[in-house]
């Protein structure tokens, strides 16, 4: 009785935060959907007509499109290889008897608490300016010719400074998971005389290799939506060359009031983003079972 | 012999370990440090870690000739509000998860993922125009509302593990005590649990501070919190350094401290548990 009891009770207890969830997926990707079937423009009143996907397919064939398309996959690839390589690096330093090491974890971690505004405007102006920025200062210093980071390689900027903010972040959850690595298998291994790359190649990397995937996806999730970072450094240019896909949809949607060709590029991101997400689940419902 | 090598690569990791992290960390000391020059030793030719006149001026300004305590007071009620209101539903939702399984529960928990997984690019338009319709543009409320439902699944998600980790033989023991399910989760379930859902808390009120999708298309002067005032700073104030530079410390500070707190819960909820 009391187990019934309790069972409906618990039910109840859901029930809001799946209500409230289901509302908030469910019905503004309705919205989405339905949006980019029309043609719709908040500038022009009244003319809302069923176009099929023709919303689609001007987003789709738009060079812009394969523009940000491009600049997303460096992106996001680029941000992975720089916080992975790197992430694993810091982690094996960090895991070795160190002086201090609860400081360095600390100066580490910083950068991941930095509201994305912050630093891309601190990364712009103080580091990356081509006359008062202190990289700037530092070429003339060295002999040469400063580089306009943001006219010459926008893109690459952009991940350089969203490289930053991630590092932190993997090289956390790759310290995590090297510190429960059976310490027993390295002793055995120096015994046996394996150097340290062996032991790298051999015993470190795959016990690191399912964080590494969780790293992998997880920034992915977050990496595909990038958005301030361009807003306050480049607004996606010059021209399109560091506009993502996010970026293009946000103009498209609010600059040019084209919300039916915003929706059909929100689609097209809710599609991608669904990709990287299936295996993310079966990663973490794997973990659930085990 | 042995011990004399020891000590030396402790030695050279450590010089190495604090070369590297110094050098991640520059970026926020040489903003620390900015914020205390003039605008003209900001962007001297002959940049200089402490040797300058230090000064609080740019404090000053910064709070004197904007409204930057306004934009602070809606950082502070949208992270705590939304944390806040988040908690009261992710909580019960949680707890019933953890102690009521049913067979259903694991697929609630990834389809509760799930939806954290969906970029708001995919439901840009329809907030907004739902948001203009509501009146809920540029408004505290707007963004919390936003906030607590971006944040819920990694809410339920994190208390869920704490709660999976509390015995389930102290609640039934007050069970067989009579205690009813209120007192249950009130003076048995939450002081257990206290230490994990004040970690959640904190990592959502992080979280929510930083957030700079919604915030930044949501609102405009009313109810811009730091993330969106900042944003303003990109031309042509950002030629001012020293300003932008006290603007952001402070911005930043408040929440550097919080975070170095919740180290080790950042793992946990950030890495959906993929990673203990």
């Amino acid at each position: 009785m009391a187990t019934t009891n309790s069972r409906t009770l618990a039910r109840f207890m859901l029930l809001p935060s799946v209500i409230l969830l289901l509302a908030w997926m469910i019905v503004p990707l309705c919205m989405t959907l339905y949006f980019s079937f029309i043609d719709y423009n908040l500038l022009v009143p009244g003319d809302k007509e069923f176009v099929g996907f023709l919303n689609y397919e001007f987003f789709l064939t738009d060079p812009a499109f394969f523009e940000s398309f491009f600049n997303t996959l460096y992106l996001v690839t680029g941000v992975l290889l720089i916080t992975i390589c790197g992430g694993i690096g810091l982690a094996i330093l960090l895991d070795q008897a160190i002086w201090g090491r609860n400081y360095v974890r600390i100066m580490v971690l910083a950068p991941f608490f930095v509201m994305p505004t912050v630093s891309a405007l601190v990364w712009k102006n103080m580091l990356m300016n081509p006359v008062n920025g202190l990289f700037a200062h530092f070429a003339i210093w060295l002999g040469f010719e400063p580089i306009d980071f943001f006219a010459q390689m926008p893109l690459f900027s952009i991940i350089i400074i969203v490289s930053w903010q991630w590092l932190p972040f993997a090289a956390l959850i790759l310290l995590t998971a090297i510190q429960s690595l059976d310490r027993e298998q390295l002793e055995a291994a120096d015994l046996d005389g394996a150097g340290p790359f062996s032991k790298f190649f051999y015993i470190v990397l795959p016990h690191l290799s399912r964080a590494v995937t969780a790293v992998i996806l997880i920034e992915t999730i977050f990496l595909l939506s990038i958005f301030a970072e361009i807003l306050v450094t480049t607004s996606g240019g010059p021209g399109y060359s560091s506009t993502n896909i996010t970026y293009l949809i946000y103009t498209q949607s609010l600059l040019q009031f084209d919300v039916g060709g915003g929706s059909a590029g929100g689609i097209v991101a809710v599609i991608i983003a669904n990709i990287v997400a299936i295996f993310l689940m079966r990663l973490i419902g794997k973990n659930l079972e085990g | 012999m042995t011990i004399k090598n020891s000590r030396r690569s402790k030695l050279i990791y450590t010089i190495a370990a604090w070369t590297i992290s110094g050098m991640i960390f520059f970026p926020i000391l040489w903003t620390l440090i900015t914020s205390f020059k003039t605008e003209a030793e900001a962007i001297s030719a002959s940049p200089s870690l402490y040797a300058f006149d230090w000064t609080l001026e740019n404090y000053r300004d910064v709070l004197s000739r904007s409204p930057y305590f306004n934009h602070f007071w809606n950082s502070v009620v949208i992270s705590l509000g939304s944390s806040l209101l988040g908690l009261l539903i992710a909580v019960p939702a949680a707890w019933s998860m953890a102690f009521v399984q049913t067979k259903k529960t694991k697929h609630l928990l990834m389809w509760m993922l799930s939806t954290k997984m969906l970029p708001p690019v995919g439901v840009l338009i329809p907030i907004y125009l739902l948001f203009r319709d509501f009146a809920l543009l540029d408004t505290k409320l707007g963004l919390v509302i936003v906030m607590t439902l971006i944040n819920l699944p990694i809410m339920v998600w994190m208390l869920y593990t704490y709660f999976r980790e509390i015995p389930n033989e102290i609640l039934e023991a007050s069970r067989m005590d009579g205690a009813t399910i209120g007192e249950e989760i009130f003076h048995v379930l939450l002081p257990i649990a206290l230490p994990g859902i004040a970690s959640t808390l904190l990592l959502n009120v992080i979280l929510s501070w930083n957030e700079a999708f919604w915030t930044l298309i949501l609102t405009a002067a009313n109810a811009a919190p730091l993330t969106a005032f900042i944003a303003s700073y990109s031309s042509p104030e950002g030629l001012f350094y020293a300003k932008l530079s006290a603007a952001s410390a402070m911005a930043i500070v408040p929440i550097l401290i919080l975070g170095w707190f919740s180290q080790k819960q950042l793992v946990r909820g950030l890495s959906f548990g993929a990673v203990k």
